[in-house]
């Protein structure tokens, strides 16, 4: 894997196939670094021609979502803590997959519909609904950290 | 990413540039509640340099919204481009603000 060159302290490792490629990026408990990520993210599911509004609002609103929770929740923002994040696209779907050093939660403990009237005026609680209403699949796991993977097909 | 203000008539114009996420929305909320208490009671959010919004950036508009109306005022928002316009539509923002196509728009009748 070729090395990445990145802000703020993230290192990342980038290979690539014949109409693959993987990233794998790891970043400090430090929300400065989402733009980054998203950015990196977002140039490379371009460079596999998916839609442009799949670039320009699912993929960037549900990265930025799955990294805030991972930096502020699961990590706390404990500058001794990092988020892994691991990407996987061709020329069939994206992966993305952030890891995190928290205890983890359960995806069905969050399901407040934000949309409903009476919780409109929120100012929080719209994260996973966003990363639901956005991506084709959310699952959540442990693997030794918090993992929340995040899946989008192209159409 | 950066917030420019400026005063139109009497009107509060605040334009977002990059991204409005958890990374820098309490710079915006600072800004216009600063402009709050200094009386102002007019808002307008112009979203046409704006990137994307997560949920914590619209988290922030809702609040400012809310603090506004408590003081009798008003927050609207334009210029936001198609993605923007589905991330509120999403949510069902769309009915909770004044949005309008264009900066001139937005100030009719404000």
């Amino acid at each position: 894997m070729a090395a990445l060159e990145l802000d703020h302290g993230s290192s990342g490792r980038r290979a690539e196939g014949p109409g693959w490629a993987r990233l794998e990026l790891e970043i400090p408990s430090d929300v400065d670094c989402i733009e980054e990520v998203v950015e990196v993210v977002r140039d490379e599911c371009m460079a596999f021609n998916f839609p442009e509004r799949y670039c320009a609002l699912n993929i960037p609103v549900a990265l930025a979502e799955a990294l805030s929770n991972a930096i502020l929740r699961g990590n706390g923002e404990d500058a001794g803590k990092s988020v892994l994040v691991r990407v996987s696209v061709d020329r069939r779907e994206l992966v993305l997959e952030v890891r995190d050093e928290g205890g983890g939660f359960e995806l069905q403990d969050y399901l407040i519909d934000p949309t409903r009237p009476e919780e409109l005026m929120r100012e929080d609680g719209r994260g996973l609904f966003l990363m639901r209403a956005l991506m084709d699949r959310v699952e959540r796991f442990d693997d030794g950290g918090n993992v929340v993977r995040l899946t989008l097909r192209r159409p | 990413m950066s917030f420019s203000i400026q005063k139109q008539d009497e009107v509060v114009v605040v334009e977002v540039e990059g991204q409005l996420i958890v990374g820098n929305r309490q710079e915006l909320k600072q800004k216009v509640l600063d402009e709050l208490d200094a009386g102002e009671r007019k808002f307008l959010i112009d979203f046409s340099q704006t990137g994307y919004i997560d949920s914590s950036g619209l988290g922030v508009l809702v609040s400012l919204s809310k603090k506004i109306r408590e003081q009798g005022g008003e927050l609207r928002l334009a210029n936001l481009n198609e993605d923007l316009k589905t991330l509120f539509e999403l949510t069902k923002l769309d009915t909770l603000f004044h949005i309008a196509d264009t900066r001139e728009r937005a100030m009719e009748a404000f």
